[in-house]
């Protein structure tokens, strides 16, 4: 009998946090704001710790139920939480992260007129993510994938006074809607064909039924629908739009919610649904594409952008690409194994971007800074090894976890490593070109600017510190993952089927020297290029002409989107909807049945003089009418 | 015995009386007798058919009409004195500040 670890809690102090600040932060001063937010998620990050220290000795999965929510006839979904090896990995990542990036942000927003409402934001923010990876169904998980939108929206558009940011949040809210319509109509066909949301029952009874191996069949359905939510919430292609303009948002927030833990519950969702997805081969093929273009796609992006966070956002669309491509080869435990470092490096990467832009005074275009790490060195070596960690050197976090997915990928199509390997080349390269021109060479900003901010200075300890503990997690996190450590933990949730090696050991060890040796050809030219001869450049992109323009207008999908579904709707509502159907039916039908009453009540009011005896006449004649049509009655 | 078409005739030219009396006077305290002189029309109507036919219901609904009768008086008189000492009229021809 498992001991009852009070897993409600978890989401719920992080809950009470938000309340508290949102509620009382506008009366309190900055440092009970602070305290509470601290305290409350703090307090979220040390419940995780202990049941992950007493976690040898539970039953697993563990199931605590809560109270009843919904029950109609057979259908029963209840807030009960759900904890297996997998909903471990993801509370660690989702308290102990998103604990460092509210420490962090203590220093990053302290300015901030609306300090309390962004802490209560973000508390928000932590209690949907923790609902989403306890719950014990589908129903559950849902409320919690829906509020890390709203909490995603709410902080996008934090600075909602930038019509930008306000339109940035919109965005990322209506594409986010794309992707939960596919989720919801998988999760109504869940609840027809098996009756149930539960994890247990769904995939109790989806367990004996066979691999969908001549067609497409229900769970193909199923899985790919499930897909087009993890396409909205992940941002992998189509809908990978509104991540980079989520960078509107503050720093840490683009640090937290679009890059360490929100933008992974797709991921987080997909695994959870393997046993559905391997017997859907047809809709785990589709996963593994889709990852591996996106991967590959968002990566060139990088390359043209000069938004230091706009990179680091393609970046992250790319990596998760990763990830998916990951799931979509049946290796789910590589897929979760790279998001756990991920979330290590790319949150430190923003945090780090966040600390560069606070240490210029607010600029974020990379041609204009450069030669920084004489300015902020902590930044700069923290950086460095998140860099070094998503370009995939040895013996860093993104080295393992990276080489694992390539690995497994090569195993399924050497097509998804080839185009993985191009991709790391490419990741590596994109990464040093920011380091490059972010802190080496000459100084490009302005030296005083109008704010009187001064020379480049480092930030202060409470933002270093979060940076220094993520640059920990980067440089050794992945030595969890040595000798199928990882892949063996999580080997009870996703079974031990994907552990069969069909190539040799030899062949393992050729593709993790060629991984390696593309990540350090990408470090090679970015030096070549951004450090040595910063001229060349620029005359690459010339020579290059319409295609670079092309990469640095992200090849123009936004424009595309805009005019394909984005003008037509808004076509279509202007001139039908609004124009024909609104303006020439329903107020044309209201007002004309006003005017037609106000032209008839124009004739009848001559009726009422104010002269009592005409009234009294009025009143003769009808009853004389009456009398008469009686009569007639009667005599008939 | 007098028979029931007098005291019909004599009903039905009582309430006529009282209609012609209400269209054409002007003075509110002769349109409110006018009006007590339709409704005493028709209870000798009621009470006439209530005779003739041996049936008491007639002439219950007379005294039903008599109690809404007084009723109306002291409702209707109160209301001649309320527009008398606002209006200081009784002419109903100029009490018409309702008119659209």
């Amino acid at each position: 009998m498992n001991p009852n670890l009070n897993l409600w809690l978890i989401p719920l102090l992080p809950l009470a946090g938000a309340a508290m600040n949102g509620f009382l932060g506008k009366q309190s001063s900055r440092k009970a704001v602070t305290a509470v937010a601290l305290i409350f998620s703090g307090a979220a990050f040390a419940m995780a710790l202990l049941v992950a220290l007493r976690f040898s000795s539970l039953t697993l999965p563990y199931h605590e139920f809560l109270a009843h929510w919904i029950r109609s006839g057979s259908f029963s979904a209840d807030f009960a939480f759900y904890l297996d090896q997998l909903s471990l990995v993801m509370l660690l990542v989702v308290t102990g992260v998103g604990f460092l990036i509210h420490i962090y942000s203590v220093g990053y927003m302290w300015d901030d007129p609306s300090y309390y409402r962004f802490f209560s934001y973000l508390n928000l923010f932590m209690f949907f993510m923790l609902t989403l990876v306890l719950a014990d169904n589908y129903l559950l998980m849902f409320i919690g994938w829906e509020g890390v939108g709203l909490a995603s929206y709410l902080l996008i558009g934090f600075w909602f006074t930038k019509d930008s940011a306000a339109s940035a949040g919109k965005k990322a809210f209506i594409v986010n809607r794309i992707g939960d319509f596919g989720f919801l109509i998988a999760l109504f066909l869940l609840i027809k064909h098996f009756g149930s949301l539960n994890f247990a029952q769904v995939f109790g009874s989806v367990t004996p039924l066979g691999a969908e191996t001549a067609g497409a069949g229900l769970l193909t359905a199923i899985g790919i629908l499930l897909m087009v939510g993890a396409c909205g919430k992940s941002a992998q292609i189509p809908l990978y739009i509104w991540l980079p303009d989520a960078m509107e948002g503050p720093t840490p927030v683009s640090a937290l919610i679009h890059a360490a833990t929100m933008v992974t519950a797709g991921v987080y969702m997909v695994s959870r649904s393997h046993v559905i997805f391997e017997r859907a081969p047809i809709a785990l093929t589709v996963v593994a594409i889709i990852g591996t273009l996106t991967a590959f796609f968002a990566a060139t992006i990088g390359i043209a952008q000069t938004d230091i966070k706009k990179v680091l956002a393609y970046s992250t669309v790319s990596q998760l690409g990763y990830m998916f491509m990951a799931c979509g080869v049946g290796a789910f435990s590589a897929g979760i194994f790279h998001l756990m470092t991920h979330a290590f490096f790319k949150g430190l990467l923003f945090l780090g971007a966040g600390s560069v832009i606070h240490a210029v005074g607010g600029e974020q275009d990379m041609r204009r800074m450069g030669g920084l790490k004489s300015f902020i060195p902590w930044t700069f070596l923290t950086m460095g090894i998140a860099t070094l960690a998503i370009a995939g050197v040895p013996p860093l976090a993104g080295f393992w976890s990276k080489d694992e997915i390539l690995w497994k990928a090569y195993q399924v199509s050497p097509v998804y490593w080839g185009i993985g390997v191009v991709t790391a080349f490419i990741t590596s390269f994109y990464m040093f070109r920011l380091l490059y021109m972010t802190f080496f060479g000459d100084y490009r900003g302005a030296q005083v600017d109008a704010h009187g901010h001064g020379s480049p200075h480092e930030s202060p300890r409470v933002m270093l510190v979060p940076l220094m503990i993520l640059a920990a997690l980067s440089l050794l996190g992945g030595l969890v993952g040595i000798g199928n450590r990882f892949e063996n933990f999580l080997a009870p949730v996703f079974g031990s089927a994907e552990v069969a090696e069909a190539a040799s050991h030899t062949t393992e060890l050729l593709l993790m020297g060629v991984s390696v040796a593309v990540a350090l050809l990408g470090w090679w030219c970015a030096y070549l290029l951004y450090c040595k001869r910063p001229e060349l450049p620029q005359k690459i992109a010339d020579s290059l002409g319409g295609f670079y323009q092309t990469v640095v207008h992200k090849y123009y999908i936004d424009e595309l989107y805009a005019a394909v579904f984005v003008k037509p709707l808004i076509d279509g509502s202007t001139r039908i909807l609004w124009q024909g159907v609104d303006r020439n039916v329903i107020d044309a039908a209201v007002n004309d049945a006003g005017d037609g009453a106000r032209q008839v009540s124009d004739e009848v009011r001559h009726m009422q003089s104010g002269n009592i005896r005409s009234y009294a006449g009025w009143i003769a004649a009808g009853a004389a009418v009456v009398i008469a049509v009686m009569i007639w009655a009667g005599v008939r | 015995m007098v028979p029931l078409s007098y005291y019909l005739l004599l009903s039905g030219f009582l309430f006529a009386c009282g209609v012609v009396g209400f269209l054409i006077k002007r003075n509110i305290i002769t349109i409110f007798m006018s009006i007590e002189l339709m409704l005493n029309g028709v209870n000798l109507s009621f009470v006439a058919f209530a005779a003739h036919w041996h049936a008491l219901s007639g002439q219950v609904f007379v005294f039903f009409v008599m109690v809404v009768a007084a009723a109306e008086a002291a409702v209707g008189l109160a209301i001649i004195i309320a527009v008398y000492r606002t209006r200081e009229t009784l002419n109903v021809d100029q009490v018409n500040l309702l008119k659209l």
